[in-house]
């Protein structure tokens, strides 16, 4: 009975828009649900930086490549918020690691796809940020205090990830033949998975309800999915390019643009870790984890040692 | 009256970030920090967030690439997570609770004639 009323309470405080803090009394379930959104949006902020920084030591000038670096310095920032904000709820850093590492965690699909021209830079920056940032901004507002606080800096820092995406893809479809080729050739490859980043339809996603109720999310995958879909089909029209759906058309009665089928089949595969660069990916976030073991103890024994010979520093 | 508890600490079932990463089970990981920023001169330090480093000095250097690659910020304080001591939010209700009844203390609770100037 104690329980029922926690719960009830808990409840309460949800509906009352009453921000739950790490150390509030929470149904396991929902700290269970955070802990896997909020690692697996972590994972995807740092597995997110490769495909990009495959491009720095290539990008055309050193505006580009000073932007680019910023960019992908920000993905590991929010990465770092996000790990914190998860380690609240009682599951330390490197058990996360582990989890990535082991392949137990699973990551944005996104990032399973390759780099393969630096049109794909300015396609990213459009539509995988612009995808991010249609999921993200809701989540500012989710009930749990420590993770809306770490989305609420992240938005911030997202909408010039966009915009350089945007400018970038820009400038090459002002650009000559070969190069307006390569930007629609990126937006082509880039256009089915980023709405993938949705996640499954209403229909198949067991989670959402729950998380609608906890306010965890605040909107389903099909509003976001669609939302996306309408200002992007607009924002096309500014790059004199076309979004590679024969079915893309605007929809008067529902107010909405009507879109193609999805392939769920190719969405299953990647996130069951056979996309084209899953084991890309992981490889290298183990070798960057396991060279990086010498560093890690090296410094922990150096604290320790400067511990153990200088008194306590007052700082304040 | 006022029990320990680490920032992040989740209840009594289960320890908290601070607790699992400063232990010797986890010796391995750095140990976690909380970081204070001040965003400008003249106001407080205000809670940013928290990361892991090996000591203080590394801490606030990282603290400054993680936390102010904007300029949010002119002066960085950090402590580690497991000398924060805080209040019991269980025991929030009767904690508070003293305060709750004195309107007295608000200048609005005074009644007085609206032509008496400068108070
Ligand atoms: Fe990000
Ligand atoms: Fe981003």
């Amino acid at each position: 009975m104690q329980w029922e009323s926690s719960e009830a309470r808990f409840q309460e405080k949800i509906d009352q828009e009453i921000k739950i803090e790490p150390k509030d009394w929470m149904p396991e379930k929902y700290r269970q649900t955070l802990i896997r959104q909020i690692s697996q949006h972590a994972h995807s902020e740092c597995v997110g930086m490769l495909p990009e920084a495959n491009w720095i030591t290539r990008a055309p000038s050193l505006r580009r490549k000073a932007i680019l670096i910023a960019k992908v310095q920000d993905e590991a920032g929010h990465g770092l918020y996000l790990y914190s904000a998860a380690e609240t709820l009682g599951i330390s850093r490197d058990e996360m690691y582990d989890q990535l590492h082991s392949g137990k965690a699973k990551y944005s699909s996104i990032f399973n796809y390759p780099t393969l021209t630096w049109a794909d830079m300015g396609a990213i920056g459009w539509l995988v940020d612009g995808a991010a940032i249609m999921n993200q901004v809701p989540l500012c507002r989710t009930s749990y205090g420590p993770y809306a606080r770490a989305m609420v800096r992240i938005c911030k820092e997202e909408s010039f990830h966009q915009r350089q995406g945007f400018e970038l893809l820009l400038h090459l479809s002002k650009g000559n033949e070969a190069q307006r080729r390569m930007c629609q050739d990126a937006i082509n490859r880039w256009w089915w998975p980023s709405i993938m980043m949705f996640g499954p339809t209403d229909d198949a996603s067991p989670n959402t309800q729950q998380s609608m109720k906890w306010k965890i999310k605040r909107f389903t995958n099909d509003e976001l999915r669609q939302k996306f879909i309408d200002v992007c089909a607009e924002q096309v029209k500014f790059l004199g390019m076309t979004l590679p759906d024969p079915d893309l058309k605007w929809n008067e009665e529902r107010g909405h643009y009507d879109f193609g089928t999805i392939n769920w089949e190719e969405f299953w595969q990647v996130i069951g870790g056979n996309g084209p660069c899953n084991q890309q990916r992981l490889d290298t976030r183990k070798k960057a984890w396991e060279e990086g073991a010498w560093v890690r103890e090296a410094a922990a024994a150096y604290a320790e040692k400067k511990k153990a010979r200088t008194p306590v520093q007052q700082i304040a | 009256m006022i029990r320990k508890f680490y920032y992040g600490d989740y209840g009594e079932s289960k320890h908290g970030a601070a607790d699992i990463s400063t232990t010797n089970q986890n010796k391995h990981e750095w140990p976690l920090w909380e970081v204070f920023i001040r965003s400008k001169q003249g106001l407080d330090h205000k809670h940013a967030g928290s990361l892991h480093a090996a000591d203080a000095a590394m801490a606030i250097e990282n603290a400054r690439d993680v936390y102010t690659r904007r300029q949010e910020g002119v002066s960085i304080w950090v402590v580690e997570s497991k000398h924060i001591h805080a209040s019991n939010p269980d025991e929030a209700g009767s904690f508070y609770d003293p305060a709750s009844d004195k309107v007295y203390r608000h200048p609005t609770f005074y009644d007085l004639p609206d032509e008496l100037q400068y108070m």
